[in-house]
């Protein structure tokens, strides 16, 4: 109720702020609406989309199968953690703008292009959070599981995975906006179709209706994302901790 | 499921066995220890707390391979083992945790038995970290003994537990010694406990550690009452002064 009620404060002061403005650069909530309305009907709003979700889809699962690939190994060995913390350390730093740069330079303006500089971007900070689990995995339970000789798919799925679910669940969340915030410029840069490709088509028009449609759409589909998936996935992963009584 | 040509289900030498201390000091905990069990048999390895009997368990159960000696054991043969903390895995169930560790020895035998035998029915759905230390310590007991095991071995798995509690998983550890041909090796510092269990004590001493005396026990387990065991605890607690 309290998220609504800030929400619908925000909306309001919007529409006060852009009567008072009365300009084309603050468009109130009705013409933002109204264009929602028009490139939905148009079916433009829905290709565009889908477009930037597909990328951050994409881009995530690589991200996410190589990084907690990678994460695992350096947490678990020593010398793979030595031989891989220096080029972390480095794709941590990276900015997002070289990596999509050099994508693009080296792959060519193209899809695969795309997806690699996102998942570059995403791929260190997975890593160094599943080593973090990897490294607080208990010896205790990997005591049960040689005892009992749980097979490596068994270990993985009741000993290995409920462990590492905390950290998972951390990557995931940082994960999923700061992908998609990558996928919006590599596609201002170097894709004819996104979200990203319709906000720098506006911008270089000075079309502020469109942007903030665009955006308003895009963010209202990532809080979806986040409530009916992340929230969802979090709360089935922790239903094992004890309740407060 | 036991080793072929001897009873002997599992064989233990220890010449030597040292850690490394944080100060990278190398401390050692046990030297010459030699055991041997056979199907059937149930030793009890006795001694004050820190003396290496849960190395010597951990080093029987082939989870620490790092000391001088050798350790014989059939690849057939299944080992379980109830660690001193229950170790369950809290994001399962009381009913998963005893099946997963039966899926993994594709071990027959209906579940229910089991929980209705450990008094854990209806624990059954609820959460391995929602339990009591009692409950716990009996679905790890139901754990390892559901697994059909032919070497249990068992690490303080009693202690902590109200008297009651304890009598009754000492009757069930009894009736299990007795009614499968399996080996059991406990590892304990309560010496009414073991008389009342084993038919074999090994007490453990020195540092660092071996066996400083041994000694069987033949008289049957159903006649040992209180009052026998009472008689036998004085009488080796006065032989290891003596000693």
């Amino acid at each position: 109720m309290a998220r609504l009620l800030s929400l619908g404060v925000v909306i309001v002061l919007w529409t006060v702020l852009a009567a008072a403005v009365d300009s084309p650069l603050l468009p109130g909530p009705v013409a933002v609406g109204e264009a929602l309305l028009r490139d939905a009907g148009s079916l433009a709003l829905p290709y565009h989309l889908a477009c930037t979700l597909l990328r951050v889809i994409a881009a995530f699962a690589v991200a996410f199968s190589l990084g907690m690939a990678a994460g695992f190994a350096m947490g678990k060995w020593g010398l793979v953690d030595r031989i891989g913390d220096p080029w972390l350390v480095i794709l941590l730093n990276l900015p997002a703008l070289v990596t999509i740069i050099l994508a693009y330079v080296w792959i060519g303006l193209n899809e695969t292009a795309a997806v690699v500089a996102v998942a570059l971007n995403k791929f260190p900070n997975v890593v160094v959070l599943t080593r973090e689990g990897t490294r607080a995995l208990s010896p205790e339970l990997e005591d049960v599981a040689q005892v009992f000789c749980l097979s490596g798919p068994a270990r993985i799925r009741h000993i290995v995975l409920p462990q590492l679910a905390p950290y998972l669940a951390a990557a995931f969340r940082s994960g999923i906006s700061i992908t998609w915030k990558i996928v919006l410029v590599v596609e201002l840069i170097g894709r004819p179709n996104g979200v990203g490709f319709v906000l720098g088509s506006a911008f270089s028009l000075f079309d502020m209706v469109t942007i903030f449609a665009y955006s308003i759409a895009f963010i209202a589909i990532m809080l979806a994302v986040e409530s009916l998936i992340v929230q969802p996935l979090e709360r089935n992963a922790s239903s094992w901790r004890r309740q407060a009584a | 499921m036991q080793a072929v040509g001897a009873d002997k289900l599992l064989e233990l030498r220890v010449d030597s066995k040292t850690y490394r201390s944080a100060k990278n000091a190398s401390i050692e905990v046990l030297r010459d220890f030699a055991f041997e069990l056979a199907a059937g048999s149930f030793a009890c390895l006795v001694g004050p707390s820190g003396c290496g009997k849960t190395t010597i368990l951990r080093i029987a159960a082939g989870l620490d391979r790092d000391f001088q000696g050798a350790r014989r054991i059939s690849p057939s043969t299944r080992v379980a083992m109830v660690f001193q903390e229950p170790h369950l895995l809290p994001w399962r169930t009381v009913e998963d945790n005893i099946r997963i560790a039966m899926d993994a020895a594709s071990a027959t035998g209906a579940i229910g038995e089991w929980l209705e035998r450990f008094d854990l029915v209806e624990q059954r759905r609820q959460y391995a970290g929602e339990l009591s230390l009692g409950q716990a310590r009996r679905v790890a007991i139901a754990r390892a003994i559901s697994v059909g095991p032919d070497l249990l071995l068992l690490d303080e798995p009693l202690v902590s537990l109200d008297e009651t509690v304890a009598a009754r998983l000492r009757g069930e550890l009894r009736a299990i010694a007795e009614s499968r041909k399996l080996g059991i090796l406990l590892v304990t510092h309560d010496l009414a406990e073991a008389i009342e269990l084993s038919d074999r004590l090994l007490f453990l001493g020195g540092k660092p550690a071996c066996v400083v005396l041994e000694r069987e026990l033949s008289m049957p387990r159903n006649r040992r009452d209180r009052r026998t065991v009472a008689a036998l605890v004085d009488e080796i607690a006065g032989q290891m002064n003596g000693h």
